[in-house]
C-alpha cells in the first residue's frame, strides 16, 4: 500500500512539473526571436518564387531599409574629404580620439582597397584604387551576424528602418558582436572614453567603459529631420547618398538602378546596406 | 561531509596556502581591472577576445572530459571506474566554476551579467552556452553529492539520481558542442568556420579531462593513500591515447582543407600558427614555438603511452609524465592556438599579434588557482569518504 | 540559563547598537538632513507629471523613454506647458533641471543610490569642463 502511494505521488509530482514547465517552453519556442531576423520574410516569399542566384543575391523585401551609397569617384584624390567625413562623425557622436590601434574607437574611417574589399582582386589594380583609401563603416546588414550572436539583444535590427542599433544601457560587453561582425565595424570601450573626447556635443551622450559601439546611421539626427553627419560633410560633392533601398523612387535607388555598385563581402550572406561605386 | 575539508595534514594546508596566494594575487589583479578598465589587458579593437575566453574554451573541455568516466561506469557498468567516477564529476564542478569566472572576468560590464537572463535571446549561442553550463554544473553537484552521500552511508544511491546521471551524459557533450558553436557559426572568421570544430573540441576534451584525472589520482596515491587501481589508470590512458589521436587527426584534416583548397582564408591562420606569416614585410610568428611544442608534446606523450602499452610496463612517474605532456599539448592547441589563430587575422585583413599583460595573466592564474582549490577540497571530501567507508 | 550575567547585557548592547541610527535621529538636534532638491533655475513650474509621482516613478519613466527612443524608434516629442521637448534625460528633463549636482544628486546621495545615467549622459558641469580645456 505504502509503495503504491509513493509511486502515485512520484507520478503526480512529475506530471505537475511537466504541466508547469510546458507553458514556459511553449512561450520560449514561440518567440519571434528564435527565428533570426529576416528569415520570416524569406519564408513569406515561398520556395516557388525563389530564383536561382549567386551568393550575394537578395530577395526583394518590404518595409523601409535605410542604406547608403558611397560614390568613391567623387572622393578620389581628396583625402581631406575623407578626413572631413570622419571628423564630422567624431564631433557629432562624441567619439573619443585614443592613440594606437589597441584601444581606438572608430565609427567611420578610411582604409586601403585590399583591406576594405578583400574578396575583390587587387592584383595589378588601377592606380586610382591603389592610391586612394576607401570609407569604411557599419554596413547595417539586412541579416546582421552581430544581432544573431548578441546574448542580450543589446544590438538589434530596428524593423522600422532596417538600422542595426546599439542599446548601450543593455550591453554587457561580451564582445561577441565584434567576433560576429565580418567587417570590423565595431569598437569596444576598453577605457573610460570621456578624457579622450576633444569637444562635447551636448545633443548626444558619450559612452561608458565596457560597452561596444558603432555607427548608428545618425538615428538621433534623422529624428530631427537632418541627414547623417557624413552625408552632410561631403554634401558639396554629393559623394554619399542616403535613403530607403526599398523605395523605388528614392534617390539612392535611382542611382543603384543606373550605376554598377559593389558591396563588401557579399558572399557571406549578410546583405550589407552600404554600397560603393569604385 | 563538508567538515572533512577542515582536517588535513600539513602538506594539505601548505598546498591550500600556496593556491590561496595565487587566488589573492588574482583577486587584486581583478580589482585593478574592475576599477581601471579592460585596457589593462592585452586585448584590443582588432583582437577583442584573449586569454580569458581561450581558457574558458579549454576548461569547458576539461569539464566535459569527466564523461569518459561517467559513460563507461553508468552506461556500460564498467565497475573498475567505480572509485574514480566521482573524481570526474567533481573535476567538472571545479572546471565549470572556472569557466563562469573567466566569463565574468571577460565581460566589460560584469554587473549587468544578469541581462543574459533578463533578456533571454535564443538565437545567441552564448545564451545556450550559459544554459548548458549552468545545467551541467547543477547536474554534477546533484549527482556527485547524492552518490557520495549514499556511499558514505553505505546504501545504494536513490533511483531518481540516475535520471540526472543519464541526463548529464548528453549535457556533457552539449557543453562543448555549444562552446564550439560560439566559434564555428561566425561568418568571416575562416579558421573557426569549420564543421569539425565541435568534434575536434570533444576529442581534445576527452583526452585533456581524463589526463588531469589520472595526474590527480597519481598524486593522491602518494599523498592521500588513495589508489584508483592499476586497471582503471590503464583504461584511462587508453582512452586518452585514442582521444588525442583523433584530435590530431582532425587538426591534420584542417591542414588538408586549408592547403589543398589553397583558399587564403582557410590557410592563413594555420600558416600564422605553425610557420609564421609575412604581412607588409613584417613576420608574425609569436605562436610558432608554442604550436610546435604542442605537436612534440602530443606525439611524445602518445609515444610514451604506446611504449608502455607494448612493453606492458610503466611506472607511475612515466604515466604521469605522459599525461602531463598530453594535457599541456592540448592546452597549447586549444587554450592558446585555436582562439588566437582565428583572431590574429582581422576582418580587415590585417594581422595583429596578441600578448597578454601581467595583470591579465595574474587574473588567469588566480582563476586557475581557485579552480584547483575547489577541486582539491572536493577531492579531499571524496577521498576521506572512501577512507571512512573502508575503515 | 548559563552565563546570564554576560548574555543579557550583551544582548542589550547589541540591540542598542543596531538601532543606533534610530536613536541618533530621534535625539539629534541638528537640522533635518532630508534633501531639498533645487527647483529649476529657469523658473519652470510644470513637469510632465505631478511632483509626487515624479519623485516616486521618474526612474520607471526614464526606462520607458529609453526603450521608446532607442529600441522602438518612437521619438515623439513630449509637450509640457506648451513647450516641446525631445524624449530623454538630457533632452527633456535636464533642460529645466539643469543642475545635476543640486537636483539629482541631492536625493540620490541621501538615498545612497548610484544610477549610471551620467556615465554617458552629459551634465552642464561636464560640458563646462570640456570647454575650458578646449
Amino acid at each position: 500500500m505504502d509503495k503504491q502511494r509513493r509511486k502515485f505521488l512520484k507520478i503526480a509530482g512529475a506530471t505537475a512539473l511537466a504541466g508547469i514547465s510546458a507553458p514556459a517552453v511553449v512561450k520560449l519556442t514561440s518567440t519571434p526571436a528564435l527565428a533570426s531576423s529576416g528569415h520570416g520574410k524569406a519564408a513569406e516569399h515561398g520556395a516557388a518564387e525563389h530564383k536561382p542566384e549567386g551568393h550575394g543575391g537578395e530577395d526583394s523585401a518590404k518595409g523601409v531599409r535605410l542604406g547608403m551609397l558611397i560614390d568613391m569617384r567623387k572622393l578620389y584624390g581628396h583625402p581631406e574629404l575623407l578626413e572631413k567625413v570622419a571628423a564630422a562623425c567624431i564631433k557629432v557622436h562624441n567619439i573619443p580620439q585614443i592613440e594606437g590601434n589597441k584601444n581606438e574607437i572608430k565609427w567611420i574611417w578610411d582604409m586601403a582597397y585590399k583591406n576594405v574589399f578583400p574578396e575583390h582582386s587587387s592584383y595589378h589594380s588601377s592606380k586610382i584604387t591603389e592610391e586612394n583609401n576607401f570609407l569604411v563603416l557599419c554596413n547595417h546588414c539586412d541579416e546582421p551576424p552581430c544581432v544573431r550572436v548578441c546574448p542580450t539583444k543589446a544590438t538589434f535590427r530596428d524593423e522600422k528602418t532596417g538600422i542595426v542599433s546599439m542599446d548601450f544601457h543593455r550591453c554587457i560587453g561580451c564582445r561577441f558582436c565584434m567576433m560576429g561582425c565580418p567587417y570590423g565595424a565595431r569598437s569596444f570601450n576598453w577605457m573610460d572614453p570621456r578624457p579622450y573626447i576633444k569637444e562635447y556635443n551636448p545633443d548626444f551622450p558619450t559612452r561608458m567603459r565596457g560597452v561596444v559601439e558603432k555607427c548608428n546611421f545618425c538615428g538621433e539626427r534623422r529624428a530631427l529631420g537632418q541627414e547623417p553627419a557624413c552625408v552632410e560633410a561631403v554634401k558639396d560633392v554629393g559623394a554619399i547618398v542616403f535613403g530607403d533601398l526599398n523605395d523605388p523612387d528614392s534617390e539612392i535607388r535611382q542611382i543603384l538602378d543606373k550605376e554598377h555598385t559593389i558591396q563588401r563581402k557579399p558572399s557571406l550572406g549578410t546583405k550589407p546596406s552600404v554600397f560603393y561605386i569604385v | 561531509m563538508i567538515e572533512k575539508v577542515f582536517k588535513g595534514n600539513s602538506n594539505y594546508w601548505m598546498w591550500l596556502a600556496f593556491l590561496s596566494a595565487f587566488v589573492a594575487v588574482g583577486a587584486i589583479c581583478y580589482l585593478r581591472q574592475f576599477v581601471y578598465g579592460m585596457y589593462l589587458t592585452g586585448m584590443g579593437r582588432d583582437l577583442s577576445w584573449g586569454l580569458y575566453i581561450s581558457q574558458f574554451t579549454f576548461l569547458v573541455g576539461v569539464a566535459a572530459g569527466g564523461l569518459m568516466l561517467v559513460l563507461p561506469y553508468y552506461v556500460h557498468n564498467y565497475k573498475t571506474f567505480g572509485r574514480i567516477t566521482i573524481l570526474g564529476e567533481f573535476l567538472a564542478i571545479g572546471a565549470l566554476i572556472m569557466c563562469l569566472m573567466f566569463i565574468m572576468a571577460d565581460i566589460g560590464q560584469p554587473l549587468r551579467g544578469l541581462n543574459m537572463i533578463l533578456h533571454p535571446t535564443p538565437n545567441s549561442m552564448l545564451f545556450w552556452d550559459m544554459v548548458v553550463l549552468l545545467g551541467y554544473l547543477g547536474l554534477n553537484i546533484i549527482c556527485g553529492w547524492v552518490i557520495l552521500t549514499a556511499e558514505r552511508k553505505q546504501v545504494k544511491p536513490p533511483k531518481w539520481v540516475y535520471i540526472f546521471v543519464y541526463v548529464s551524459i548528453p549535457f556533457a557533450v552539449s557543453i562543448h558542442t555549444v562552446t564550439a558553436m560560439l566559434y564555428c557559426g561566425l561568418p568571416g572568421r575562416h579558421f573557426w568556420l569549420s564543421a569539425i570544430t565541435a568534434p575536434r573540441f570533444l576529442a581534445s576534451a576527452f583526452a585533456a579531462g581524463p589526463a588531469l584525472i589520472v595526474i590527480a589520482c597519481l598524486i593522491m596515491k602518494r599523498v592521500a593513500n588513495f589508489d584508483a587501481g592499476r586497471e582503471a589508470i590503464n583504461k584511462l590512458t587508453t582512452i586518452i591515447m585514442y582521444a588525442a589521436l583523433i584530435n590530431a587527426f582532425f587538426v591534420l584534416l584542417e591542414f588538408f582543407v586549408g592547403f589543398y583548397s589553397n583558399i587564403p582564408g582557410h590557410k592563413h591562420s594555420l600558416q600564422y600558427l605553425f610557420f609564421g606569416i609575412e604581412h607588409h614585410g613584417v613576420m608574425y610568428n609569436n605562436l610558432v614555438p608554442f604550436m610546435w611544442g604542442s605537436v612534440f608534446l602530443c606525439f611524445g606523450g602518445l609515444g610514451l603511452f604506446a611504449y608502455m602499452k607494448i612493453k606492458d610496463t610503466g611506472t607511475d612517474l612515466m604515466i604521469g609524465i605522459g599525461c602531463a605532456m598530453i594535457f599541456i599539448a592540448l592546452w597549447l592547441d586549444k587554450g592558446l592556438g585555436f582562439v588566437m589563430g582565428g583572431l590574429a587575422i582581422t576582418p580587415l585583413e590585417e594581422i595583429v599579434e596578441y600578448y597578454p599583460t601581467a595583470n591579465e595573466i595574474g587574473i588567469t592564474l588566480g582563476i586557475w588557482a581557485t579552480g584547483f582549490l575547489i577541486v582539491t577540497l572536493l577531492y579531499k571530501i571524496a577521498v576521506d569518504v572512501e577512507h571512512e567507508v573502508e575503515a | 540559563m548559563y552565563n546570564k550575567g554576560t548574555i543579557i547585557p550583551g544582548l542589550i548592547i547589541f540591540v542598542l547598537f543596531v538601532t543606533f541610527p534610530l536613536w541618533f535621529n530621534a535625539f539629534s538636534t541638528a537640522a533635518s538632513t532630508v534633501p531639498k532638491p533645487e527647483l529649476p533655475p529657469g523658473g519652470e513650474k510644470a513637469c510632465i507629471a505631478p511632483a509626487a509621482e515624479m519623485r516616486a516613478n521618474h526612474m520607471v519613466m526614464l526606462n520607458e523613454w529609453r526603450d521608446d527612443v532607442l529600441r522602438d524608434g518612437d521619438r515623439v516629442a513630449v509637450t509640457v506647458d506648451g513647450k516641446q521637448y525631445r524624449k530623454g534625460l538630457q533632452m527633456a528633463c535636464m533642460q529645466c533641471h539643469s543642475n545635476k549636482e543640486k537636483f539629482c544628486d541631492s536625493c540620490h546621495e541621501y538615498a545612497s543610490v548610484k544610477p549610471y545615467c551620467w556615465d554617458c549622459h552629459l551634465t552642464q558641469s561636464a560640458l563646462a569642463t570640456k570647454k575650458e580645456t578646449h
